[in-house]
């Protein structure tokens, strides 16, 4: 736990939240692989096998799909598991306990049990790591009825929306993203957060365009607004954190004022968060209070690539960002 | 007899061995326990028939998987697990909740729909749940629930209650990458489940010769270290016997155990029909064999035989469940099917504090 006047980096603030459930909470286990290594997953687990025991922190085998199905078992039988994927590329093989049980059980049962297990998925991206250490594929997890889908962009939330997670009693993919490790924040005590009360926030207040995004697009879209503001360009950001169930009104609302939306995604165009954002925006907000049509920042349509001269031009940055929105409010 | 049996079975001979047409010996049972027995194999079958019938007649809509001919397993396996041991199963599962206590007008009301059945009609034939009774949840999708099963396993464990967790899945399962891991997992873990592969020869249309290489899917538990027996599944002893002592090792030592027994399903894949002439490997001469090595008709006659049960008593058995059956069907019937708002009602858990 943090003291008073001290900084917290994301990492931190992830194992603080391991480590208050795992005190409070005598159900809480976690598994999955690379825990018992000091790398594994950044510095968001350190020692907690030292702390808790592995016995509670059970490094496992190469078995994504049957540790991933054992949690969910496990919390069908009273448990409060969280299953870590270090990359959420290497968790494909454990989507039918994910999409077709822990999503469905409580629906397909009558509501009379409830697959409550928390998967942490990490983004980890970029460094010519290739097209299978970089995904982000968190839109397909907000398509499926039953999974809550949280991605925190800020130190607080990645502590806070963990813990609400957990007890929040569904399933939950949970997906941080290594970009955001070194965010440092001043934190106050642990909330217990009602993870079905959470959902989008407005994380900077502006009059001229509305940036909405998730995890580390979050970060670029405040980090894009502190150079328009620069330009004499408001930028309202607004932080969706919880994508599935996703309620888009707080958008709508911050659209009705600027009239422009640029939704950025770390993930790609076709099918993705960012068209999800724009559709609810339109179906919502009249046209003529549109003063122009809404973008969207997304990435190419290809695998990630290895080369450095390649991945340099893949993922957008904050200038690609800020540039489109001065050609689109000079327009 | 173990032996013999895995190697017939491995090899493809099971047709030709005698072990499986063997007398059942009741030497080590009551009569009571046995009477209970054969009392539970027959309501089974008797609900299965009846569902069977209904399905064909289009009384009961969506799809059903029956079990009828492997009713020996799961009661065999029943008679050694507790209410607060964690079943679970798959699409062809109804003896498997019947054999734990579970309410006949219960499942036949989730079979058509209704707000009064098993999972409140939202579930049907392939989404079942009685926890109550310990049945944790069936599931079609094929080996879907046996990591579930070794996750129920590990809660069991960590909580220290002695209870264990059963995975019903068949030979096709055993076919799924996952299978594997779950084997390996709860060997490694050290978890107290017991792995139940029905293998009935057939996994849909396709019989397992043109599936594995060698047919005894025990093979996988040699591999991962596990305890395990192959025994007869239409011999209701065998089957109490061996479920007994891997039953009683995975509570003591958290240790699974794997269990294999040999089986055949009356009933084809899917509904009402024997699959004998949809271009499978099945034939007519086969399923009737089979039916010969009921295991109803097996235990029925050991009991006449040994004069621990008289044609009037089996006559008097068969009434008392025929009557729990038919009142079953008309209540569920009768039931009313599920509101407008129950659609969204259980998507999620509110969460309360």
């Amino acid at each position: 736990m943090s003291e008073k006047n001290q900084m917290t980096d994301y990492g931190t603030a992830i194992r603080d939240a391991f480590a208050y459930l795992l005190k409070k909470y005598p159900e809480v286990f976690v598994i999955g692989q690379g825990l018992w290594s000091p790398w594994y997953v950044g510095n968001s687990m350190t020692k907690l096998d030292q702390e808790f025991g592995i016995d509670r922190i059970i490094d496992t085998p190469v078995s994504e799909s049957a540790c991933t199905g054992a949690a969910v078992g496990a919390a069908l039988a009273g448990m409060k598991p969280i299953v870590v994927h270090p990359r959420m590329d290497f968790m494909l093989y454990a989507i039918d306990s994910v999409v077709n049980e822990a999503a469905k059980w409580s629906s397909m049962m009558g509501g009379q049990a409830n697959a409550g297990v928390t998967i942490r998925a990490i983004i980890n991206r970029g460094g010519e790591q290739g097209a299978q250490h970089s995904q982000a594929l968190h839109a397909w997890f907000a398509h499926v009825p039953g999974l809550r889908v949280v991605m925190p962009s800020t130190v607080s939330d990645a502590r806070d929306l963990l813990i609400a997670s957990v007890l929040s009693g569904d399933p939950v993919m949970y997906i941080d993203d290594r970009w955001l490790y070194s965010l440092e924040e001043n934190l106050g005590p642990v909330k217990e957060l009602e993870l079905h009360s959470q959902g989008p926030k407005v994380v900077r207040s502006g009059t001229d365009v509305t940036l909405a995004a998730a995890g580390y697009s979050t970060k670029m879209c405040l980090d894009a607004a502190s150079e328009l503001e620069k330009q004499g360009i408001s930028a309202e950001v607004i932080d969706i954190r919880v994508l599935n169930p996703f309620n888009p009104e707080l958008i709508a609302e911050s659209v009705r004022k600027t009239g422009r939306l640029v939704a950025v995604d770390g993930g790609w165009e076709t099918a993705g968060f960012a068209g999800e954002v724009i559709a609810s925006v339109v179906e919502r907000v009249s046209p003529e209070l549109l003063k122009i049509s809404p973008k969207r920042v997304t990435l190419p349509a290809s695998p990630a690539p290895s080369s450095p001269a390649l991945e340099d031009i893949y993922y957008p940055k904050t200038d690609d960002l800020v540039r489109l929105v001065l050609e689109n409010l000079r327009s | 007899m173990n032996s013999q049996l895995r190697q017939a079975l491995a090899s493809g001979e099971i047709e030709n061995s005698p072990i499986i047409d063997e007398a059942l010996d009741l030497s080590s049972f009551s009569s009571k326990e046995l009477i209970d027995h054969l009392t539970s194999m027959i309501r089974i079958r008797q609900a299965e028939v009846k569902i069977a019938e209904m399905r064909r007649d289009a009384h009961i809509g969506g799809p059903v998987h029956l079990g009828a001919g492997q009713e020996a397993i799961a009661v065999g396996i029943s008679a050694h697990l507790r209410k607060s041991d964690r079943v679970f199963s798959a699409h062809r599962s109804h003896a498997h909740l019947l054999a734990l206590g579970s309410d006949v007008r219960k499942l036949f009301a989730e079979l058509l729909g209704k707000s009064t059945g098993l999972t409140h009609g939202m579930g049907g034939s392939m989404h079942l749940w009685d926890q109550p009774n310990g049945f944790y949840g069936s599931v079609p999708i094929v080996a879907g629930t046996v990591p579930l099963a070794v996750g129920a396993g590990l809660a069991a464990k960590m909580q220290k209650t002695g209870d264990i967790a059963v995975a019903y899945f068949g030979d096709g399962a055993a076919e799924e990458g996952v299978v594997q891991e779950s084997l390996n997992l709860a060997s490694q873990l050290g978890i107290p489940i017991l792995f139940v592969c029905e293998n009935n020869f057939f996994s849909s249309h396709m019989h397992i010769s043109q599936r594995q290489p060698i047919h005894s899917v025990a093979r996988f538990a040699d591999a991962n270290n596990i305890e395990n027996e192959v025994v007869d599944g239409n011999n209701l002893i065998s089957v109490n016997a061996a479920a007994g002592r891997l039953i009683s090792q995975s509570r003591k030592n958290n240790v699974p155990g794997f269990l294999e027994v040999v089986t055949f399903r009356h009933y084809g894949h899917v509904d009402w029909r024997e699959d004998i002439d949809v271009g499978v490997n099945r034939s007519a001469s086969e399923v009737e064999k089979w039916k010969s090595r009921d295991p109803i008709n097996r235990l029925k006659s050991a009991l006449i035989k040994s004069k621990t049960l008289s044609e009037n008593d089996l006559a008097n058995i068969y009434n008392s469940v025929d009557s729990e059956i038919k009142s079953a069907w008309n209540l569920a019937v009768s039931d009313p099917y599920p509101a407008e708002e129950d659609l969204l009602r259980s998507v999620y858990k509110e969460v309360r504090k």
